[in-house]
């Protein structure tokens, strides 16, 4: 033993002649009487822990690589949380993506109930049943059955037939779902947990990566009932469905992963049909986007010159105007200018009919029905109130993933405001636009103000930060007139035109006139008309 | 009187399974005599058996007949559940099965 470091007492090994697996000889703990007992790894240096890639799409990110290899994994949640839904679906993407086999033991629902349950998810869990990749061990009550207890007892029938199960199909991997079942069922809590405890360290010991869920009370409290978490504390992940501002919010958060990386916080997941678990890592997208100094046309040349040449390829454009403004005029000439230019550009509408879009976009004499005839225009309509804010995301994303636009519409961002709680809402445009921005393509996202003149949304005051370009379209009242009012606010790194110059709406399109130089106020609701004289003296004061 | 047919699940030969057997075959001859037949599985040999019948505890002995279908699990050493478990004992009443099938 060379090298040991004794004012700390933590052993340095540099001995080349290590091998894998080794321990070592010299224990610092010897006259404890505690034995520590240390792995190597090939380079002699202390093995870290591995893990397996779950395959739920999103988690893997979160966890850093997937839950740690060999162990067993607590995962907690009130009921209705979706833990069977985890517990299934990490079994059927280990079969599906890692052809890795694995052992289902039901101590709740009989495995009728499950393979039934999850074939809306698009599992076939009895072909993989008959196929060897899929194992059962029904600990599922009898229904009807008569029992009599009559003196002592353990479970190691359940811990061989577990055992039984995982030789017979070579299993990689274990779910055992729930936990909370087999203590109303067996009434002595202390010998359950000796027991569970027994085959927690045995699943250990055959080298399967496991899973176990359990009950918990409340969203947030004691990590679950009965002192399950005791015996498979080493990773504990918690699932929740909480209610906030009368929306359920699903999340999920690894509380532990002992000795490896995990991300911290709550996530927010969604369970989908086909799909399953989906989970939305946010902290996990990392800003390594990188900036395009192309420009593209925004559909409209006077815009164009506004902002300093055009938007850039790969930005995110804000439109934020009152109702009837002209938002959806500029999102149309936007997508349209793709089209024109060969490029394939996705409408998501939140507010309007197919009927009406098209309507309004041939009113200005762009045929839509042609260019989506022709495969270079999407446009898909939805109620925002059809799905959780979770679920648009993912809905969007597979849209995007599929036709690969260039450009993208969202009209309005601030229709899905109403289905989600504000933190909800900015994590959806965070993870939409950080999304987009990967793509490297351009979304224009529009945004309807609460007041007819001046004011602000609350989506620009949440995301307005995130947005590379603020295109603001404004009311100005005029001698008893409503005039139309346009400028670019922001223009992330390009110079651009600051002045607020008129526009008008006609059958051909929007056409952007002169600035309004003799007005003041307009931005804060309250124009106010200034003399002529009045300007120029102030343009001299401060020449 | 009705022949019974018991199968009594243990889990290796465990001190629990010796003494399960033990008490079982004390408590046939005594008061099942020639009237019984035993068969004694261990789930360690026939872990597909122990998954079919569903069994997570052992000892469990089964008594398929005569009906109804009971179970009784443990080591067999109160008799007097067992008896009450097998529907031999005058003082089986229903609130006690109850209880002590929570």
């Amino acid at each position: 033993m060379t090298a040991l470091k004794k004012h700390t007492g933590i052993e340095k090994i540099k001995t080349p002649g290590r091998r894998h697996g080794d321990e070592i000889r010299h224990r610092p703990y010897e006259n404890t009487g505690i034995e520590k007992r240390v792995r190597y790894d090939q380079r002699g240096g202390i093995a870290g822990i591995e893990k397996i890639e779950t395959g739920i799409e999103g988690f893997d990110m979160i966890s850093e690589g997937g839950l740690p290899k060999g162990r067993t994994t607590l995962i907690a949640g009130t009921s209705g949380s979706a833990k069977t839904v985890f517990a299934v679906q990490f079994l059927a993407e280990g079969i599906l993506k890692r052809d890795e086999p694995g052992v289902f033991v039901t101590f709740e629902e009989p495995p009728e109930d499950i393979r039934k349950n999850v074939i809306s998810l698009g599992w076939d869990v009895e072909k993989w049943e008959q196929e060897g990749k899929w194992a059962f061990v029904d600990a599922s009550p009898v229904v009807g059955e008569d029992r009599v207890i009559a003196g002592e007892y353990d479970l190691g029938a359940l811990l061989a037939r577990i055992e039984y199960a995982v030789k017979k199909i070579g299993a990689m991997r274990i779910s055992m779902d729930s936990l909370g079942s087999i203590f109303a069922r067996f009434s002595e809590a202390g010998l359950v947990r000796n027991e569970l405890f027994k085959i927690a360290a045995a699943v250990k010991q055959i080298g399967v990566t496991g899973i176990i869920t359990a009950e918990r009370t409340e969203e947030y409290g004691d990590i679950a009932r009965f002192g399950i978490e005791e015996f498979v504390a080493d990773n504990v992940i918690i699932l929740r469905n909480a209610l906030e501002a009368e929306k359920r919010r699903r999340t999920m958060e690894i509380l532990k992963f002992r000795g490896t990386s995990h991300q911290k916080g709550e996530y927010p997941f969604t369970v989908i049909k086909n799909t399953g678990i989906v989970a939305i890592p946010l902290s996990g997208i990392e800003l390594k986007q990188r900036s395009s100094t192309v420009r593209i046309s925004s559909g409209n040349a006077e815009l164009d010159k506004i902002c300093g040449g055009g938007f850039f390829r790969d930005s995110i454009i804000l439109v934020s105007g009152a109702t009837g403004c002209g938002k959806t005029m500029l999102s149309t000439e936007f997508a349209s200018d793709a089209v024109k230019n060969g490029q394939r550009a996705l409408i998501l509408a939140f507010e309007e009919s197919r009927e009406q879009l098209f309507r309004n976009a041939s009113g200005w004499g762009i045929d839509f029905e042609q260019m989506e005839n022709d495969g270079i225009l999407k446009v898909v309509c939805r109620y925002p109130e059809a799905e959780g804010l979770e679920d648009h995301l993912i809905i969007i994303k597979r849209v995007i993933m599929e036709f690969k636009p260039h450009r993208i519409v969202v009209d309005s961002l601030s229709a899905l405001e109403r289905v989600s709680t504000i933190k909800g809402f900015r994590e959806f445009v965070i993870a939409l636009t950080s999304f987009i921005k990967h793509q490297e393509i351009a979304g224009l996202f529009t945004s309807t103000t609460g007041e007819l003149m001046g004011g602000t949304s609350v989506t620009e005051a949440h995301i307005s930060t995130i947005t590379d370009t603020i295109i603001l379209l404004r009311y100005v009242e005029m001698f008893g007139e409503m005039r139309r009012g346009i400028t670019a606010l922001k223009m992330r790194g390009s110079m651009h035109d600051k002045d607020i110059r008129e526009f008008n709406i006609d059958g051909k399109g929007m056409h952007i006139g002169k600035a309004f130089n003799n007005v003041t106020g307009i931005l804060s609701g309250h124009p106010v008309f200034i003399s002529t004289e009045e300007v120029d003296r102030m343009t001299e004061l401060f020449k | 009187m009705n022949k019974f047919k018991l199968r009594l699940y243990v889990t290796g030969k465990t001190a629990k399974s010796e003494r399960a057997i033990a008490n079982l075959k004390e408590i046939c001859e005594r008061d099942l005599k020639g009237l019984y037949e035993l068969e004694i599985i261990d789930v360690l040999e026939s872990p597909q058996l122990a998954e079919n019948e569903k069994i997570l505890a052992t000892p469990t002995l089964i008594k398929d007949l005569p009906p109804p279908l009971k179970r009784i699990i443990g080591d067999l050493s109160n008799s007097e559940k067992v008896l009450l478990g097998l529907d031999l004992s005058p003082a089986s009443d229903s609130d006690e099965q109850k209880e002590d099938t929570q």
